[in-house]
């Protein structure tokens, strides 16, 4: 009996958090080289939309998830053009990028409103996927188990390898890095290529996954989510994943609240959780004063070498 | 072997412009290998562009860089590390939040796996005699310590020449003196050594040969050995040096700025706590407070001037006020200015004009504004005498505080301190980083000051400077401050061993104390 309760809550948990997940890993990457791309909302719309529109043409949905990873790195380039070329206020570009990534994609994705797309397979046989019990271990999509083995890769990446080491020099003193001799715009290019793709493929897991379908604004504010996400976990890749799957279950309190009849407070109210989780959270870790700050320390900087 | 007489760099007609300025014309000289050559100027001399171009941070407009008899083009770092050159910036170029390890390794080309990294640390550390902890993280360590990670970076690549750009600003005498074995070994290995510094006195123990820059140009050449500070001094300004004209003996007036326990709780991670500062600053004198950073200098500074307000209120008195508890604007209409150490952004407003950067401090004092409203043809006028009485180079009051150099920029602010005439001036590092020349006028406007009434508190690292400015001095440590000591009384060599270190011993700086004071 309680099985029947808990797996359908364990899985919508896990399908409401992958996708903030995956954006908030790149954005980490992305802010470890000392930029803040804002557009994080933008970028995965625009992969959404992409990511639907190809696998609705070909009917293949791996092909319309490196689609997705392409059409947001593009747009992730632009912002890194604008920003780290241009060096143009990285704030104000972020922003601009999101406002420019809902316009973009609820254009883009105006003919396929209201269709329906052939989603993934499963990655395992059918007897562990629809395993009644199993299946919540075996039965996900593909993506879900990609992000899981990313959060890892990521960590080890930024821990352990030389290219990590030096995506953190970059991120926490530009300058000595430069006069070290490392390529500061480069490195941060490839960062924010890097978390373009992230927030692509987080995109298309809203539209190739969880709905499966296009609407507008089908990402309904997630990646501001997993921006606050970012700074939850102290920029650590591990503490991303657990905060990942916190806000997942705060996410799919609302739904599993409704199922179950309960209405002591405004469903509106249980909506909106999320959000003020959010608010709570950012407030808690700013008023944190004693503790050495957590965030690299050119994140936002613009980089104008001097010479 | 004719390689042998080759010199290790020639550098032959280097020239380099930026907009508006040219920064090296035609600069030629060269340095034998094992050879430790000074490189000589006041700021702007255009020290930093040439070494900047010898590493390869900057391409030369003009001239040519010949290394072993070969001529190269440095690209970039890389090439230059590749090469044998191996530089220690002026302005670390360390990670704070990284291990030393991390360090090391992101200046090492090449993969190499930590613990083989590691393995080849400790036996250059061994090699030379050095003391550091790969694993500590670089924000705990004391400005010796992360100069030391720089030249164990540099070492590492065993370089056929080092670059040191102002290395010791920043050591206690007895760093600076291990700092010279270490330089003195590698030198005997055959590795030349091109040394930057404003520091006349060391050039003299520790070089060979001397280049003289100014404007951008070779002025001279010498053996540092058989020349004085002063004669050294004169060849860079290209004229003849002030010395400080103090009255030999002077009568001081009443206790007119006195600290009596004052205690502070350190703030955040690196903050420094203050235990009990005490000390007396008497009507016409220059008092000292010596020490490496980082001891709760930065604390003290804010303490005194009012950015950070304490209690109890009678913890700070200027003559008969208990001020503590006041702020920054309450302590300057009773008459006590401040200069802080960081001038871009502390001291002055870098994307202000000089005339609104006097506006912030002096505006009480030399009424510029009343009732909200700022008068600019006085600020102006103000700005402009601030100018003429400090010779300070700069198109006028209109310009960004951004657009002067540094020397010319600490000119300003302290003229325009001194100028509203305050009855007690505190000042940190009142010449870091400023040429003989300017700082000679900066510390002869200081003495005046004092000759007229005012009580002065000088914060600094550089022991020759508080010795000639200095009536009294103490040294803070681990944000403790020594017993006042007599200058004249005690020798370098004592407050050096007071200064201690980040890691020394307060209670071992109290018994020094006590050794000082009963001979």
């Amino acid at each position: 009996m309680t099985e029947s309760l808990l797996i359908p809550i364990i899985m919508t948990i896990v399908g409401a958090a992958t996708p903030i997940l995956l954006a908030a890993l790149g954005e980490l990457v992305v802010e470890k080289s000392g930029v803040l791309n804002l557009g994080l909302e933008g970028m995965m719309l625009i992969g959404a939309v992409t990511g639907f529109a190809v696998t609705a043409t070909t009917g293949y949905a791996p092909l319309g998830v490196v689609a997705a990873m392409i059409a947001a790195a593009a747009s992730a380039g632009l912002f890194g053009f604008l920003t780290l070329t241009l060096t143009a206020n990285q704030v104000a570009t972020g922003l601009a990028l999101t406002i420019f990534g809902i316009g973009l994609s609820a254009l883009a994705g105006e003919n396929y409103v209201g269709q329906t797309v052939d989603v993934f397979g499963s990655v395992f046989p059918a007897a562990l996927a629809e395993h009644p019990v199993l299946r919540v271990i075996f039965g996900y999509s593909p993506l879900v188990y990609v992000s899981l083995l990313l959060v890892a890769a990521v960590s080890w990446f930024l821990r352990k390898s030389r290219a990590g080491l030096i995506l953190r020099a970059v991120g926490e003193s530009d300058l000595s890095a430069h006069s070290i001799g490392y390529s500061v715009i480069g490195v941060r290019y490839m960062a924010v290529l890097f978390g373009g793709a992230m927030a692509g493929i987080a995109g298309c897991f809203y539209s190739l996954v969880l709905t499966p379908m296009w609407a507008e604004q089908l990402t309904a504010g997630r990646g501001w989510i997993a921006l606050a996400l970012v700074v939850f976990a102290g920029w650590r890749p591990m503490r991303l994943l657990l905060g990942a799957y916190l806000f997942g279950a705060v996410m799919t309190l609302e739904l599993h609240a409704k199922a179950a009849g309960f209405s002591l407070v405004a469903p509106e109210f249980l909506a909106a959780m999320p959000y003020l989780a959010t608010i709570a959270v950012l407030a808690i870790i700013s008023a944190r004063k004693t503790g050495k700050s957590l965030a690299p320390a050119c994140l936002g900087k613009p980089f104008k070498p001097s010479s | 072997m004719s390689n042998d007489i080759k010199p290790r760099i020639e550098l032959k007609g280097i020239t380099k412009a930026f907009p508006g300025v040219l920064a090296n014309d035609a600069v030629s000289f060269k340095v034998e290998p094992g050879e430790i050559h000074a490189l000589l100027g006041e700021n702007g001399a255009g020290k930093s562009t040439l070494v900047k171009m010898i590493y390869g941070i900057m391409q030369p407009d003009a001239g040519e860089i010949v290394w072993d008899g070969e001529p190269v083009m440095v690209a970039n770092p890389k090439a230059a590390r590749k090469m044998g050159v191996g530089m220690v910036f002026q302005h670390f170029s360390l990670f704070e939040a990284m291990t030393v390890l991390e360090n090391i390794a992101l200046g090492m080309d090449g993969s190499l796996s930590q613990s083989k990294l590691e393995e080849k640390i400790r036996e250059v550390l061994h090699t030379y005699d050095l003391k550091l902890d790969p694993h500590r993280i670089v924000s705990t360590l004391s400005v010796g310590e992360r100069q030391r990670i720089e030249i164990v970076r540099a070492l590492l690549l065993e370089p056929q020449l080092l670059i040191m750009d102002e290395p010791t600003s920043v050591l206690t005498p007895q760093e600076v003196a291990q700092l010279f074995e270490t330089l003195r070994r590698l030198s005997k290995t055959g590795c030349s050594i091109l040394y930057i510094s404003h520091k006349l006195h060391e050039i003299r123990d520790l070089c060979e040969a001397a280049t003289i820059l100014r404007g951008g140009k070779v002025v001279g050449e010498c053996d540092p050995r058989k020349e004085t500070p002063t004669s050294m001094a004169e060849m860079m300004i290209g004229g003849n040096l002030k010395q400080i004209s103090k009255a030999a003996s002077r009568e001081f007036g009443d206790d007119r700025f006195i600290a009596d326990g004052l205690t502070i709780a350190g703030q955040g991670d690196f903050g420094v706590a203050l235990d009990d500062i005490c000390f007396t600053v008497r009507a016409g004198e220059v008092f000292g407070i010596a020490g490496v950073a980082g001891n709760g200098q930065n604390e003290l500074l804010l303490a005194l001037s009012g950015e950070e307000p304490s209690s109890p209120a009678d913890a700070i008195r200027l003559d008969s006020h208990a001020i503590a508890e006041m702020d920054a604007v309450g302590r300057r209409n009773l008459g006590l200015c401040a200069v802080p150490e960081e001038r871009n952004g502390h001291g002055a407003v870098v994307d202000f004009s000089l005339t609104d950067n006097t506006i912030l401090t002096a505006r009480d004092r030399m009424e510029l504004s009343s009732n909200g409203i700022v008068y600019g043809g006085a600020a102006r006028t103000f700005a402009g005498q601030v100018i003429d009485d400090f010779a300070v180079k700069t198109t006028g009051p209109g310009s960004l505080a951004g657009s002067l150099s540094g020397g010319n920029l600490q000119k300003f602010i302290m003229g325009r301190e001194i100028l509203q005439n305050p009855e007690v001036l505190i000042v940190s590092q009142p010449t870091w980083g400023v040429d003989a020349g300017a700082a000679a006028a900066i510390h002869q406007a200081l003495v005046d000051l004092a000759e007229n009434g005012s009580a002065i508190l000088v914060i600094s690292q550089d022991l020759d400077e508080l010795l000639a400015l200095c009536d009294r001095l103490a040294v803070i440590n681990e944000g403790r401050l020594s017993k006042t000591l007599n200058v004249g009384e005690a020798t370098i060599d004592e407050i050096g061993l007071l200064m201690g270190g980040v890691h020394g011993d307060p209670f071992a700086t109290a018994e020094m104390t006590e050794a000082v004071h009963a001979h």
